[in-house]
This record gives C-alpha cells, structure tokens and sequence, in this order.
C-alpha cells in the first residue's frame, strides 16, 4: 500500500513540478507533513545530498524520499512515478511539434523561443557563478575584503583557457579536474 | 531490429555518462550533451538543443528529464526515451543508495564540500562555453538579442523583487513574441508587394 501511495505522491510532484529540480521541494515538504513519510528536517538533508551527488536534483531528491519511505524498492518506485509524467506529456508534445515542424506559426514560435531558452540556461549558470566567485554573506556585510573568492576566479579562468586551447578533452575531464583542484586549493 | 537494439543500447550509455557527471541538475547537463550528441554523434542541432530546453521549463516535470527524453524520443521513439531516462538515472541513484546506507554526512564532509566548490567552478566556465556556442546559431539578429535580454532581465529581476515571473510564463510570452514578430512581417511584406 506504501508503495502505491509513494508512487501516486510522486507521479503528482512529477505531473506538476514545472522546471528545476528544486521546484520538486513544496511538494516533498508537503509529504513530511501529511504523509509523515519523513521529517521536515529530513527534507533539508534531502537538498544537501541531492545537491553533492550526481544527477538531476529532483531526481535525487525522489531516490532519497523513497528510500527513507520504503528502502530501494521504495526509491525504485519514487524515480519511475517522477519520471512517468514527464515521458508522456513530452511524448505528445514532441509529436504535436513533429505534426507542425512546417508550419511558419511554429517556426516564429522557435524565433522567440531559442533566444528565451538561451536566457534561462545564461541566467541558470550566474546562479550558480554569484556563490561560486563571491561571498555574499561578507559583501551583504560590507566586509570586501573577503568578499571574492580570488582561487575560485583564477580556477575558473584556467579551466576556461584550458578549453579554448585543448577541445578534444571532453568535458567530463575538466570537472573531474576540478573536483581535485577544489580540494586541493581548499575552495 | 538489431540497429534499433543498438541504438537504444547506445543511448542508454551516453545518459548514464551525463547522469553520472552532472552536478547542479538541468543546466549543468547541457555542456556534456552538447559535445556528446551534437559534435561527437551528431544526433541532433544545437538548435534542437535549445528547443528541448525551452519546452522542458515550461512542460510537466523537471528539465533533465524533459530534455532525456526528447532526445531518447527523437532518436528511437517511446523506447528511446525510457532508455535515456532510465540511463540518466542509474548512477545517481545508486549513489544516493549507498550514502543513505553507509555514508552519513556525506554532504557536510570538508573534502566533498570543496571538490563541490570546485565542480561549480567548473560548470560556470563549460555553462559559458556552450552558451558561446550556442549563441552562432541562435542569437542572430536583432529581434532576438531583444528577446534574450528582456526575459534574461525579467527572469533576473525576479530573485530582487517581491513578485516574480513564473520562468514558463517568460518562455510563453517570448513564443507569442515570435509568432507575432512574423506576422507583421508577413503584412509588411504584403504590404510592400502592393505598392510595387
């Protein structure tokens, strides 16, 4: 009966949790308290390890509920009732799209979309650029003296050169690079 | 039936690699699939990559999963993109098992915290990268830098302000944007081909 009601939990997180990862948090936050499944606390360990592991941030997110839930069979469900909905709603939608490739009413659709797609993946990555390269707790402060993180910009900026001038390395390598430079440099 | 078994076979490979190396979720996938799928294999166009995207934010569902299975789709149908999905998430799964299990307070442990701290440096500058490339293909004309820098403005005034923007309302609006530029355009031109 767990499992059933964890997969109905999560096919609805997955159904109606639009975009990131962290859009999946009302709705675990929502579980711990009417399902008592896990504690609210539990949930914030959630995002810490979501956010350390690999992988999507939802998609961990479900691993970690199902697994305090109902162990790996409980994970196992949690991923495949978040993963359903997506499938399906983009199954229509890559056929609607397919059936209207042609038309010119979609091709402008795709002139406004791409440049708005392009500011979303540009505003994503300064989200994660502003806590890398500052420390904004010390510049809220007004403490700017440690306020830039001077290793994690001149990191940035060899990693950056690293990839104009050495493109056949894939960038895999580059992140498991960095992972040792973090360490290393005690980021 | 053995080409398509190859294929499927294949995809599953390639997403276990993404979801085994993204860190961050969604976004910081898109460096790793734009040299697997668009440079090394082929598969699909940076444009197709940026289409995924814009309809993943703003359909059911969280983006990485979206995206999986838009290319899982593309290339081998229903079966393709359960191939991606599932693929996508094997490795993190398995992961999260054995730190749930053995590793506790993983995520607070000094070492991890800075090979993270070095990760997000990382995709920063691969983020950066791919948009520098994507931009040939995508911001071309003017109309379309408008477009990128008002919904890049209005997704970022959204952190600052008391009230936000839902980000598929912004990708919503910027398509009726588009369909609308074209159709003036269409009249323009009609337009133009009457007084001639």
């Amino acid at each position: 009966m767990t499992y059933l009601l964890l997969f109905y939990e999560f096919f609805k997180t997955g159904l109606l949790a639009v975009g990131g990862g962290l859009a999946t948090l009302p709705f675990l936050n929502d579980m711990a308290t009417t399902r008592g499944w896990f504690t609210v606390e539990d949930v914030s360990t959630m995002i810490a390890v979501a956010e350390s592991t690999p992988g999507a941030i939802g998609v961990n997110m479900a691993t970690y509920a199902g697994f305090l839930t109902g162990g790996v069979f409980g994970s196992i469900v949690s991923v495949a009732a978040l993963t359903a909905p997506a499938v399906i709603t983009i199954m229509l939608v890559a056929k609607f799209i397919d059936k209207f490739k042609t038309s010119p009413l979609m091709q402008n659709a795709f002139t406004g979309l791409r440049p708005a797609s392009m500011a979303l993946i540009a505003m994503a990555g300064l989200g994660v650029a502003i806590p890398t390269f500052f420390n904004t707790d010390a510049m809220l402060a007004g403490d700017w003296s440690v306020a830039f993180l001077w290793k994690a910009m001149l990191l940035a900026v060899a990693i950056f050169l690293g990839q104009k001038f050495l493109k056949k390395i894939h960038p895999t390598v580059f992140i498991l690079i960095a992972a040792v430079a973090g360490i290393l440099l005690k980021l | 039936m053995k080409e398509k078994l190859k294929t499927l076979a294949e995809l599953f490979w390639v997403f276990l690699r993404v979801g085994a190396m993204t860190f961050g979720g969604g976004y910081a996938m898109l460096p790793i699939l734009q040299r697997e799928l668009v440079e090394k294999r082929k598969w699909v166009t940076d444009e197709d990559l940026t289409d995924y995207y814009a309809i993943g934010q703003c359909t059911p569902g969280i983006i990485a999963l979206n995206v999986s299975t838009f290319i899982g789709r593309s290339k081998a149908g229903l079966l393709g993109a359960i191939s991606a999905s599932i693929g996508f998430e094997l490795v993190p799964l398995m992961i999260i098992l054995v730190i749930s299990v053995f590793l506790e307070g993983f995520s607070d442990n000094e070492y991890v915290q800075h090979a993270l701290a070095g990760i997000n440096v990382c995709v920063c500058v691969l983020i950066l990268n791919t948009l520098l490339k994507l931009r040939k293909s995508t911001l071309k004309n003017a109309f379309s830098l408008v477009i990128f820098f008002i919904v890049f403005l209005l997704a970022a005034l959204g952190k600052f302000l008391p009230f936000s923007i839902p980000l598929p309302v912004l990708v919503i609006a910027a398509a009726l944007t588009g369909i609308l530029a074209g159709q003036i355009k269409e009249q323009k031109k009609a337009k133009g081909g009457n007084t001639q």
